[in-house]
């Protein structure tokens, strides 16, 4: 077993974890009931399954040039995720997502109270 | 080593349906704009797996502009439906 091969068996069986991982991921998207469980399936496993696919894909391609755009995809995939879950987790809550009654305690919805109450004793006095 | 990338392909494409099915059913819009982003995701990996079965690289660069288009749609998506919110 010449170190190519035993890079290209490494690179499949990551890439085979990496797609169980997105697979999971995407189960967990198809069944959680809320958009901020959901939320948590969109972002963690996609990144980690979508890292081990490209490492699998670096350890069978071995040349620098497809390692360094694969880096580029990778930074990309993880400094977006967040973004963009925080981003539509604010729309989500403020589009009235949290009404029902999955959230057991809503941090958020007390601070907005406060807020508007100090809105309306600053506009008082 | 050609049944490892079938295999694998085989899931994705298992898990790009479930995120159709979530699509199809999302109750709001922001469902259907958080799951056309783990779609783009999952393409991204059958792009990866199709690069090592036809042992062509020439598909790498479009993955890098998968990722990067995926992130703009999706927030602006959540950008302009919070809109209304921001107007009442």
């Amino acid at each position: 077993m010449s170190w190519q091969e035993i890079c290209d068996l490494a690179g499949g069986i990551s890439l085979l974890l990496g797609s169980t991982i997105a697979l999971v991921g995407a189960i967990g998207l198809a069944r959680l009931p809320d958009i901020f469980g959901r939320m948590h399936a969109a972002t963690k496993p996609q990144t980690l399954g979508l890292l081990l696919i490209l490492v699998g894909l670096a350890l069978n391609v071995r040349t620098w040039a497809s390692v360094a755009t694969l880096f580029i995809v990778v930074g990309a995939q993880a400094l977006t995720a967040p973004v963009t879950a925080h981003m539509l987790g604010r729309a989500s809550y403020r589009t009235g997502a949290s009404e029902d009654d999955l959230l057991h305690h809503d941090e958020l919805g007390e601070d907005y109270r406060r807020m508007t109450e100090q809105q309306a004793t600053g506009d008082e006095a | 080593m050609s049944i490892i990338l079938a295999i694998a392909l085989g899931m994705l494409i298992c898990a790009a349906a479930l995120v159709l099915v979530r699509v199809a059913l999302g109750p709001t819009n922001l469902d259907r704009a958080l799951s056309l982003d783990v779609l783009i995701v999952i393409v991204t990996g059958i792009i990866a797996t199709q690069i090592l079965r036809t042992d062509d690289p020439g598909p790498l660069p479009i993955m890098v502009v998968f990722s990067l288009t995926g992130f703009v749609g999706s927030v602006s998506v959540a950008r302009f439906m919070a809109r209304k919110q921001d107007d009442a």
